[in-house]
C-alpha cells in the first residue's frame, strides 16, 4: 500500500451509543438467538413426543393454569417497567433509571415466587413419563433465563445505585432491558405449549 | 463363491440387491466421469494460466461458462435423482399377498430367527441362521429387544434398522442358491463386531424340508453321556436362558438350542461348530466373546463332554 | 470514500507515526508473568492458543488412529481388546470433530478476521478467553477420563438406547455428553464475539461487497454455530438427565423416542461438518486468489454459496437416518436437498477453476494443498452424491464405505486446505517462512499416505464390511486391503511428523519473514510479521475487495486515542465510522469464570447438586468479570442527543 497522505479523522466521533450502535446490543441479539433455537427445539421434541403418544398428557392431568396465569400476567406488567427503564437510561436520567430497575426487580422476584409455585402444579413428575420430563424441561429452560436475568438485573441495579456509572453503565440498562423482553416473549410460545396444548391441542 | 463375495453388495443373489448394484454401477459411472472432466479442467485451467501469453481473459466468457458448468450439474443432479427415486420405486414394489414372514429379533450379541405359521405348533424358531427358499417373496419383521442394531444382508438388500419399540419390515427375495453372510451394522455394544447371521438359499423342497426339521422337538438322546449332558442342561443354569422343544428347558433370553448341531456356528458367526470349540465356548465363554451376555457355566471335564455330547446331537 | 485532504497532516509524518506506535504498544502490551499469562485477552495470542491446543489434538486423535489401524491391520487381531477399541475409536471421533476441526478453524477466524477487517482487536477479548479456556478444560476433563478408564465407549455420536442408563453403566456416557458441553459453549461465544467484529468493526470503506471471503465465511460458519450447536446441547443434556436423574426423553418404554435422539443429533452434527468445511472452502477461496495472482473469480457467487451451503446444510440431516425406516416420500425430499447442496460447492469449484485459467497460478507449497483439495474433495463429494441416494445408502450406511467418504471430504474438504493456510499465514504468525522443499514433501507424502489409507475403504464397504468393528474373520478375505489401510495410515502419520518438524526448524531457523512475502491482497499483509499488539499504525481504510493489490493510495484513520484501548465501530452495510469504543483490559476474570464452569459442569455429572452449588462460584466469577473498572465519573454529564457527545461537568 502506497504511504497516505490523507486522514479520516474519528477523533470527535462519540464514545459510546445504544442500539444497534452497541456491541453489547448485538452480543446480547447472538445470545437470544442462541436460546431461541433450543426453545424452538425443545417445543419441537414435545410435539414429537406428543405425535408419538397414545394418551397425552400421558397418564397426568394437565398442569393447572393458575400459577402460570398469573406468572403471564406479572410478565405481561413488567414489559412496561423495563421499557421505562431503557427509555430513561437511553436519557442518561439516573434517577429514573433506578427507579424503573427496582420496580423490574421485585416484579422478577414476583414472577419467581409464582413460577415456583408451577412446578409442583405440573401434575407429573420429570422422572415419571417421557411427557413429564419434557414439560419440566421446557418450564425449566425458561425458568433458568429467569433467574440469570434476574440475576445479572440485580448486580446492575446494584452498580446504579451505588456503583461507579458513567455512560457505559446506561448502555448495559439498555441493552440488559432486549434481554428482559426475550425472558418475556419466549415465555408465550411455551406456556401455550406446557398450558393450552394438552387442553385444546 | 470367492469368500469374499459371501457378504458382498456387488454380487446381488436376488432383485433387491440387484437394483442397488445396477444403480450403483451407473452412479460410479457418472461420478468417475464428472472426476476426470473437473480434474482435467483444473488441470487446463493451471496449464493455461501459466503458460498463455496473450490478451486477458474474457470476464463475461468466464461467466458463461460457469453457468454453463453450473446447469449441467443441476442437470446430472436431476437424472441421478430420478434414478434413485426410480430404484427406490422398483425395490417398494417388490410385494406378495402370500409372503414367506420371517420375524427377526436381535439382542446383543445374536438373532433370533423365527417364521410364522398359523398354527402355533408349525412356527419355527431359530438363531443366528435364516433358511430361505429360492425365488420366493419373504416379508421380514425386525424388532429388538434391547439397542438399536441393523439386519444387512448385502447380497440380498439393503440395511434396515432394528429399532425397540418398533417393527421396522424389509421384503425380500433370494434367486441364486449359496450360502451367505449378513452382520449387524449398527454399533451395538462391545461385540457388535461378532453378530453374524447365516443365511442358506435353497430349492423349495430343501427349505420345506428344513422347516419340517425344525418343527420337531429335540432329538431324544441315546448314550448315557448324551442323556447326562440333557440333564446338566435342563437342570443346571442353561435352563435359565435357554430352550429344547419337547425336552427341558424353555427360557427365550438366549438363542434356542432345540436343533443346535445343525447349525453351521457359534456364538452369532464367531466359532464354526464343532465339539472341540462349543467346549471351549461353554468352559468359558468371556475369553472366547469377552462382554457376552452369557456367564461362565462352571462346567468342567467329565460334566463339560457330556454337555458337548448332548448339544452336539440335537441336530 | 472522501477524506480530509490535508497535504501536510503532521499526524502522517513518519516521526508522528512513530510516537503514535510506541504510545500505542505501551497501551496495548499484555500483562506479564504467570498471572499475566492468565490474564492475557489479546486476540493474536489467545487465537494462536487455540491454534496450538487445536493441533495438539490433533496429534491426539491421530494416534488413537494409529492404534486403531494396527489392530485392523490383520483378521482377528489381539493388539486391542474391544472394550479399548471401543472407546479409542469414540476418543478419535470425539477428539478429530469437537477438540480439532471446529476448534481450528475458529482459531484461525479469532487471530485473522480483525486483521483482514482492519480492527484493533476483536469483538469481547474476555469473552473470547473465556471460550478458550472452555474448550481446553473440556479437552483435558476427557482425556483424563479416558486415562482412568472412563473414557466414552459409545461413538462420537453416542445412539440411544445403547448409551442410555440400561445399557451405559457408569460415567463413560455423561464424560461425552458432558465434553460437548463444554465445547459447544466455547463455540457460541467465539461465535457471537466473530459476528459481532465482522458486523461492526470493519475498516471504514470496507462495505459488506468488499468483505474478504475467508471472513465470510467466518461470518456465515457462526451463524451456523448459533443455530447447530443448541440441539446437540439439548440432547446431550437430556442424555445426562435420563442417565442421572431418571427422565425418559429417550426411553420408549414410558414414551419416549430413540429416534428422537438420533434427529437432535444430526440436525447438529451435519451443519456441524459444514461448520468444519465452509472456513476451508474459504480459505481455498483466498489461496488461489493469492497464487493465482488475481481477484478471486466470482466474488457475488462465491458468498452466495457459501451462504446457500449453510443455508441448505440445516435441511438435509435425516440423510444420517436412510436405514430408520422412514417413510419413502419422506427419505425422497432429503435425498433431493441432499444432491441440491452439490451445486453452490460445484458453482465454488467453477469459479476457482475460473481464477486459474484467468490468472497466472504459481505452485507455492500452500497452492499445492489447494489443488490436492480439487482430487481429495471432489472424490469425497462424489460419493458423497451416492450417499444421497436411499437405495445405495442402504447398502453402504455404516460400513467403511462411509468412513471412506467422511474422510475424503474432512481431510480432503478441510485439512488440505487448513494445513496449506497455515503454511501461507505462518509467517504472519511467527515472523519465519516454512521451508519449501520439506513443506512439499509433507505434502506428497500426505497425498499418497492419504488415498492409499482410505481408497481401499470403499471397497471394503461395498464388499460388506461394516464400521465401528474391533476386528473382522479372516475368511471375509478383507485382510489386504486393510492392510494397505494401515500402510497409508502410517505414511499419513509420517507425512505429520515432517510437516511437525517444518515448524519446529523454520521456528528458529526460517528465512525471516517481512509484512507482505506472498504478495498478497488482504490486510492482514498490511502489518508486520507477527502484527504488534495494536494490529495496525496507522489505522487502515479501503477502497476495494483487494486493497494491497489497489494501486490507489487510501486514507487512514486518526484520532484513536493512544493511551487507552479504543477501537473503531463502524456501521453494518457500509463500514462508516460511528462510534469509538474503549475495549475492556486484561482481566484473570474469564480464566476463574472458566474454571468455575468447568467445576459445575464436572460436578453436575456425579450429582445434581453439583448444578446448585457449582452455581455460586460461577456467579461469584461473573459478578467480578463484569464488575466495572472504569473508575468511578462524575456523575453529572450532559449529553448532547444529536451529536452522541458527552461531557463531563464539574462535580
Amino acid at each position: 500500500m502506497t504511504p497516505a497522505s490523507r486522514a479520516i479523522d474519528v477523533a470527535t466521533l462519540p464514545r459510546y451509543g445504544f442500539g444497534h450502535r452497541s456491541l453489547t446490543w448485538w452480543g446480547t441479539l447472538g445470545l437470544l438467538a442462541i436460546e431461541s433455537t433450543a426453545f424452538g427445539l425443545a417445543i419441537v421434541a414435545y410435539l414429537y413426543l406428543k405425535g408419538r403418544a397414545d394418551e397425552w398428557p400421558t397418564a397426568a392431568l394437565a398442569p393447572r393454569m393458575f400459577w402460570a396465569n398469573l406468572t403471564t400476567a406479572i410478565l405481561l406488567v413488567s414489559a412496561v417497567p423495563n421499557e421505562l427503564a431503557k427509555r430513561a437510561a437511553r436519557r442518561l436520567d439516573l434517577g429514573r433509571v433506578r427507579l424503573w430497575l427496582v420496580v423490574c426487580l421485585v416484579l422478577e422476584i414476583a414472577v419467581i415466587a409464582t413460577r415456583a409455585m408451577e412446578f409442583p402444579l405440573l401434575n407429573v413428575r420429570w422422572d415419571a413419563n417421557a411427557y413429564g420430563s419434557v414439560v419440566w424441561t421446557l418450564l425449566g429452560l425458561h425458568t433458568t433465563h429467569l433467574i440469570t436475568d434476574f440475576g445479572d438485573s440485580g448486580v446492575l441495579t446494584l452498580l446504579m445505585m451505588s456503583g461507579p456509572v458513567n455512560e457505559n453503565r446506561f448502555v448495559d440498562v439498555a441493552e440488559n432491558s432486549l434481554y428482559w423482553y426475550f425472558v418475556i416473549a419466549s415465555w408465550i410460545p411455551i406456556y401455550a405449549v406446557i398450558y393450552l396444548v394438552p387442553r385444546f391441542g | 463363491m470367492n469368500p469374499v463375495d459371501i457378504q458382498s453388495a456387488l454380487h446381488p443373489a436376488g432383485p433387491q440387491a440387484a437394483h442397488i448394484a445396477w444403480l450403483w454401477w451407473l452412479m460410479l459411472s457418472v461420478c468417475a466421469a464428472v472426476f476426470v472432466i473437473v480434474l482435467a479442467a483444473m488441470g487446463v485451467a493451471v496449464y493455461r494460466g501459466r503458460h498463455h501469453t496473450g490478451p486477458p481473459a474474457d470476464e463475461a466468457a468466464m461467466r458463461r461458462a460457469v453457468s454453463l458448468a453450473t446447469g449441467a450439474t443441476v442437470v446430472i443432479l436431476i437424472a441421478l435423482l430420478f434414478a434413485s427415486v426410480w430404484t427406490g420405486r422398483a425395490i417398494a414394489a417388490l410385494g406378495s399377498p402370500t409372503p414367506l414372514d420371517v420375524e427377526v429379533t436381535a439382542a446383543q450379541w445374536w438373532w433370533q430367527v423365527e417364521y410364522a405359521a398359523p398354527q402355533p405348533s408349525n412356527r419355527v424358531t431359530t438363531a443366528n441362521e435364516i433358511h430361505l427358499p429360492i425365488g420366493r417373496v419373504v416379508r421380514v419383521l425386525l424388532k429388538s429387544t434391547d439397542v438399536i442394531h441393523s439386519f444387512w444382508i448385502p447380497n440380498l438388500h439393503g440395511k434396515v434398522d432394528l429399532i425397540p419399540g418398533r417393527g421396522n419390515v424389509i421384503w425380500l427375495r433370494a434367486d441364486t442358491a449359496g450360502t451367505y453372510r449378513g452382520q449387524c451394522a449398527e454399533f451395538c455394544g462391545i461385540q457388535h463386531a461378532h453378530m453374524a447371521l447365516t443365511v442358506i438359499v435353497e430349492p423349495e423342497p430343501q427349505f420345506e424340508a428344513w422347516l419340517v426339521k425344525e418343527r420337531r422337538a429335540a432329538e431324544a438322546p441315546q448314550t448315557p453321556e448324551q442323556q447326562r449332558g440333557r440333564d446338566l442342561v435342563a437342570h443346571g443354569s442353561c435352563a435359565l436362558c435357554h430352550s429344547v422343544q419337547g425336552d427341558g428347558p424353555s427360557a427365550h433370553l438366549g438363542p434356542d438350542l432345540t436343533h443346535f448341531a445343525s447349525r453351521p456356528t457359534i456364538a452369532a458367526g464367531e466359532l464354526e461348530n464343532t465339539p472341540e470349540n462349543l467346549a471351549a465356548w461353554l468352559a468359558d465363554p468371556q475369553r472366547i466373546k469377552v462382554g457376552s451376555r452369557m456367564p461362565a457355566t462352571g462346567l468342567r471335564g467329565d460334566d463339560l463332554q457330556a454337555v458337548v455330547a448332548y448339544l452336539e446331537q440335537l441336530k | 470514500m472522501r477524506g480530509q485532504d490535508l497535504a501536510a497532516d503532521p499526524r502522517l509524518e513518519p516521526a508522528a507515526l512513530a510516537r503514535e506506535a510506541r504510545l500505542l504498544a505501551e497501551t496495548w502490551a499484555q500483562p506479564r508473568g504467570i498471572v499475566g499469562w492468565f490474564s492475557n485477552t489479546d486476540h493474536k495470542t489467545i487465537g494462536l492458543r487455540f491454534l496450538v491446543t487445536s493441533f495438539v489434538f490433533f496429534a491426539l486423535g491421530g494416534v488413537l488412529a494409529a492404534l486403531m489401524r494396527i489392530q485392523l491391520a490383520r483378521p482377528d487381531a489381539h493388539f486391542l481388546w474391544p472394550d479399548l477399541y471401543d472407546q479409542i475409536f469414540t476418543m478419535h471421533g470425539t477428539t478429530m470433530m469437537f477438540l480439532f476441526a471446529v476448534p481450528v478453524m475458529l482459531a484461525l477466524g479469532i487471530y485473522f478476521v480483525p486483521l483482514m477487517i482492519g480492527a484493533r482487536d476483536i469483538a469481547f477479548p474476555r469473552l473470547v478467553a473465556f471460550g478458550y479456556y472452555m474448550f481446553v478444560f473440556g479437552g483435558i476433563f476427557l482425556y483424563v477420563m479416558f486415562l482412568l478408564n472412563t473414557g466414552p465407549d459409545n461413538g462420537w455420536f453416542s445412539y440411544v438406547p445403547l448409551a442410555g442408563p440400561a445399557f451405559s453403566a457408569g460415567k463413560r456416557g455423561d464424560v461425552w455428553a458432558q465434553l460437548i458441553t463444554f465445547t459447544e459453549v466455547s463455540a457460541l461465544v467465539v461465535a457471537v464475539a466473530l459476528i459481532v467484529t465482522i458486523f461492526k468493526m470493519r475498516a471504514p470503506g470496507m462495505s459488506l461487497n468488499r468483505v474478504p471471503i475467508f471472513v465470510w465465511g467466518m461470518l456465515v460458519v457462526s451463524f451456523m454455530i448459533l443455530f447447530a450447536m443448541p440441539a446437540v446441547m439439548l440432547a446431550s443434556s437430556w442424555l445426562i438427565m435420563d442417565r442421572l436423574v431418571g427422565t425418559h426423553v429417550f426411553n420408549k418404554a414410558q414414551g419416549g423416542d430413540p429416534l428422537l435422539w438420533q434427529h437432535l443429533f444430526w440436525f447438529f452434527a451435519h451443519p456441524e461438518v459444514y461448520i468444519i468445511f465452509l472456513p476451508a472452502q474459504a480459505m481455498m477461496s483466498t489461496l488461489i486468489s493469492t497464487f493465482s495472482r488475481r481477484p478471486v473469480f466470482g466474488y457475488l457467487a462465491l458468498v452466495l454459496s457459501l451462504s446457500a451451503t449453510a443455508f441448505i446444510g440445516f435441511g438435509v440431516w435425516v440423510h444420517h437416518m436412510f436405514a430408520t425406516g422412514l417413510p419413502q416420500l419422506g427419505a425422497s425430499f432429503f435425498t433431493a436437498a441432499s444432491l441440491m447442496i452439490v451445486v453452490p460447492t460445484g458453482v465454488q469449484f467453477f469459479c476457482w477453476i475460473a481464477t486459474l485459467w484467468s490468472g497466472r497460478p504459481q505452485f507455492t507449497v500452500p497452492m499445492l494443498y489447494a489443488l490436492g483439495f480439487f482430487a481429495v474433495f471432489l472424490i469425497g463429494g462424489l460419493t458423497g452424491v451416492m450417499l444421497a441416494a436411499v437405495p445405495l445408502n442402504q447398502q453402504v450406511h455404516d460400513t467403511f464405505f462411509v468412513v471412506a467418504h467422511l474422510h475424503y471430504v474432512l481431510i480432503g474438504g478441510a485439512v488440505f486446505p487448513l494445513l496449506g493456510m497455515v503454511f501461507y499465514w505462518f509467517p504472519k504468525l511467527t515472523g519465519r517462512l516454512l521451508d519449501n522443499g520439506i513443506g512439499t514433501v509433507a505434502f506428497w507424502t500426505l497425498f499418497v499416505g492419504f488415498n492409499l489409507t482410505f481408497f481401499p475403504q470403499h471397497i471394503l464397504g461395498l464388499e460388506g464390511m461394516p464400521r465401528r468393528v474391533y476386528t473382522y474373520p479372516a475368511a471375509m478375505g478383507w485382510g489386504g486391503l486393510n492392510l494397505m489401510s494401515s500402510i497409508g495410515a502410517m505414511t499419513i502419520g509420517v507425512s505429520m511428523l515432517i510437516y511437525l518438524y517444518n515448524v519446529a526448524v523454520s521456528l528458529r531457523r526460517g528465512e525471516v519473514a517481512a509484512a507482505n512475502p506472498w504478495e498478497a491482497s488482504t490486510l492482514e499483509w498490511a502489518t508486520a510479521s507477527p502484527p504488534p499488539p495494536f494490529n495496525f499504525s496507522p489505522m487502515p481504510t479501503v477502497g476495494d475487495r483487494d486493497p494491497l493489490w489497489s494501486p490507489d493510495p487510501q486514507p487512514v484513520v486518526v484520532g484513536l486515542a493512544t493511551d487507552k484501548r479504543e477501537v473503531l465501530v463502524t456501521q453494518l452495510m457500509d463500514a462508516v465510522p460511528e462510534l469509538a469504543r474503549k475495549q475492556p483490559h486484561p482481566t484473570i476474570w474469564p480464566f476463574l469464570a472458566a474454571v468455575a464452569v468447568s467445576v459445575m459442569f464436572v460436578w453436575s455429572i456425579f450429582s445434581p447438586w453439583g448444578v446448585i452449588y457449582g452455581s455460586i462460584p460461577i456467579a461469584i466469577t461473573f459478578i467480578g468479570w463484569f464488575w466495572p473498572t472504569d473508575g468511578k465519573r462524575p456523575q453529572a454529564f450532559e449529553h448532547d442527543v444529536a451529536s452522541g457527545h458527552v461531557q463531563e461537568r464539574a462535580v
